[in-house]
């Protein structure tokens, strides 16, 4: 779960971290409220999960509630890289010296945690590292070990930092690190870490993603109702694997790998019919019960871009008789609701009886297809009609 | 011959008492697997009545080891508990450790690759987040159904489960020497190169099916390792084509973040050192008829 700066802002204050108050606001007059709150000076921020903000005049400063609300009214009205903007932060204007980079994140090819840092901050950090590589330092950090504060030094004088300013970072760092391990997180960035004109450490933007498997030992429940897409929440309601994607195809599988393969194999079939794309990723596992079943369609069938749907199930675990009357349940249990055609592919163990389930059902919804391929085709083409 | 996995394994299973441990040992046991005990600190000394056979529950891995002779453990212990349990198959410096648990904090697993690590990584882990390692005919250390293909001479090693068991099921008439999952987790430990490796130096495998996904690099660090070190035909594929960046799709690995991981880098990087790319699994399979087909 990737959180919004105002989430990763109030994470990071309730860590100790340095951070300038910062209040979110979801109209112009609760922009105006929050920048009267602050008082003085203030900066409307789109929150947005994109890069380039600032560019697309998702950043302004205001100087009054007057204008605060104003420029509120103006990013609401914005999408920056297809994303429409839903709330603003109304941050406390700072006033900066100095630009800062610091990053821990997990380091997937090495099998462990790094630290990315320098003292040329400010900039996006994949053009920092194109344009000035030996600017930006890369410190293995031991998952065991993790960042104490020499370890912290180590990283600020990599970075490029002078002793006495990597003296006033390094203990941020530490509390970013802290930051990391104790929500489980999979990346810390702030970007940029200032140094403000009366000498203090702030940071001043920030970028957190949170390890979903971890959920089990957070109460994240707030932030997640602000992150998901309806869609997504409705499923997740109902433990399913669900990512709402932008075409007509739905789907349904097991197993995250075939899945996967599936709105491939989709994608393909689609270019020859019309350009119809998968809707959406939805892994209901190795169990494929009715209730299961049911649970997926229920939620593939409340997207209205859907056209048509395509159930890809490989019997392993659950052999495909177990699959088919799954379905024939799930159809069942929706009723009038189930409206769009239903494309079944099952493969793998008892696959003669769980065909046959389905073709003495008779369902006028599906139709039985023996290959994934020609199953895509034609998922694909009900799509187009 | 097959890897890391034969007739001479001898499986412990830790959480065999759950209700997921319990599931499958009874599949496993059918399937032929010489499963000798299981290990559960609040069972030990207990005896449970597995379809007939009657497996010793011990408190410790180590102590499971000594009473048996075990070599590898099949570790189904819930997420929150998974990583003290890899530990101790750590410390207890069993062969192999087969990590089937879906949902493990990458906290955990990098916890445990750590300490792996600081240990002289005595013991092969694979997984977490997979299906295991079954050598049909032989042994089966995991989830996969061990009645989809019989013994072969195609190696097969995958990042993903369900497509582990539609590739056996699509090749089941040449046959396995060893399929392996490796699991969908960002971290896991035993990766696609020391597949290939095994692979490699397997008599009894004359041809492989890599299959990868989204995420990561390990698909392009297995394409340079072939060009290097790998002489046995390898056909690959790659699922996530689709996959919009900056969302998981449902393994936790599974992600393309910016411009990183995507599956047309993959299958670019498998193109570059002369490996076929099927565009669909049962392309994929078709590629691999013909390559057995023309040894």
């Amino acid at each position: 779960m990737d959180l919004f700066e105002y989430q990763a802002r109030d994470l990071f204050e309730s860590y100790g971290v340095p951070v300038l108050q910062g209040l979110v606001a979801d109209t112009p007059e609760e922009a105006a409220q929050a920048a009267a709150k602050i008082g003085g000076t203030v900066v409307v921020k789109a929150q947005v999960k994109a890069g380039g903000r600032g560019k697309a005049g998702g950043v302004k400063l205001a100087h009054t509630p007057e204008e605060a609300a104003t420029a509120a009214e103006a990013i609401l009205k914005l999408t920056i890289k297809g994303l429409p903007v839903n709330r603003v932060m109304i941050a406390q204007g700072a006033a900066i010296d100095k630009e800062y980079y610091f990053s821990v994140l997990l380091d997937r090819s090495n099998r462990t945690f790094l630290s990315l840092c320098s003292v040329e901050g400010g900039m996006e950090i994949e053009q920092l590292a194109e344009e000035r590589p030996e600017a930006l330092a890369k410190v293995a950090v031991d998952a065991i070990k993790g960042i104490d504060l020499a370890k912290a030094t180590e990283i600020a004088l990599a970075g490029g930092f002078d002793a006495e300013i990597a003296a006033k970072v390094a203990p941020v760092f530490v509390k970013l690190y802290e930051v990391f391990v104790k929500e489980d997180a999979t990346l810390v960035e702030v970007n940029p870490l200032i140094l403000s004109k009366s000498g203090e450490i702030i940071a001043l933007d920030g970028k957190v993603s949170l390890d979903d498997n971890a959920e089990f030992r957070h109460e994240r429940a707030e932030m997640e109702r602000d992150v998901l897409d309806p869609l997504e929440a409705k499923a997740k309601e109902s433990d399913l694997n669900y990512v709402k994607l932008d075409g007509e195809v739905g789907i349904i599988g097991n197993g995250a790998g075939l899945v996967m393969s599936t709105l491939d194999v989709v994608a393909y079939a689609g270019e020859r019919h019309g350009g119809v794309k998968p809707a959406n990723f939805l892994d209901i596992g190795g169990g494929a019960s009715a209730e299961v079943m049911a649970a997926g369609l229920d939620v593939i069938l409340g997207d209205p871009q859907v056209k048509s749907v395509f159930v890809n199930v490989f019997g392993g675990i659950t052999a495909c008789d177990a699959v088919a009357n799954g379905i024939v349940g799930a159809l069942a249990k929706l009723g009038s609701s189930a409206t769009k055609p239903l494309v079944v592919r099952l493969d793998g163990n008892n696959v003669a009886e769980g065909r046959k389930i389905l073709a003495d059902a008779n369902h006028p919804l599906v139709t039985v297809v023996d290959t994934m391929d020609e199953a895509a085709d034609k998922a694909a083409e009900l799509a187009n009609k | 011959m097959s890897i890391f996995l034969d007739k001479n394994s001898k499986i412990i299973v830790q959480g065999m008492t759950g209700s997921e441990g319990m599931k499958h040992t009874r599949r496993m046991l059918a399937g032929g697997s010489n499963i000798v005990g299981g290990v559960n600190p609040k069972k030990a000394g207990e005896s449970v009545d597995v379809d007939g056979t009657m497996l010793p529950v011990f408190g410790t891995v180590a102590e499971a080891m000594s009473a048996t002779g075990a070599n590898v453990s099949v570790i189904f212990v819930p997420p929150a508990f998974a990583k003290s349990a890899v530990m101790e198959a750590i410390d207890a410096e069993i062969g192999l450790a087969v990590v089937i648990t879906e949902g493990i904090p990458v906290h955990d697993s990098a916890s445990f690759w750590a300490y792996s690590n600081s240990k002289g990584n005595k013991t092969r882990i694979i997984g977490p987040n997979c299906p295991g390692i079954i050598s049909p005919g032989k042994s089966n250390a995991g989830i996969t159904p061990w009645n989809i293909s019989g013994a072969g001479p195609i190696g097969l090693v995958s990042k993903s489960g369900t497509l582990t068991y539609q590739m056996m099921f699509e090749l089941r008439e040449i046959g396995i020497s060893t399929a392996i999952g490796i699991g969908g987790d960002p971290i896991i430990g035993t990766t696609h190169i020391d597949a290939l490796a095994a692979f490699e130096a397997d008599p009894e495998t004359k041809a492989i099916v890599l299959i990868g996904e989204i995420g990561g690099d390990s698909e392009e660090k297995a394409a340079a390792y072939i060009k290097q070190n790998v002489t046995k035909p390898v056909v690959a594929y790659v699922a996530g084509f689709t996959a919009p960046e900056g969302k998981t799709m449902g393994h936790a690995g599974a992600i393309v973040s910016g411009s990183a991981g995507t599956a047309q880098a993959k299958k670019e990087a498998f193109e570059a050192v002369g490996v076929k790319v099927g565009k669909t699994p049962s392309e994929t399979a078709a590629l691999m008829r013909g390559v057995i087909a023309s040894l």
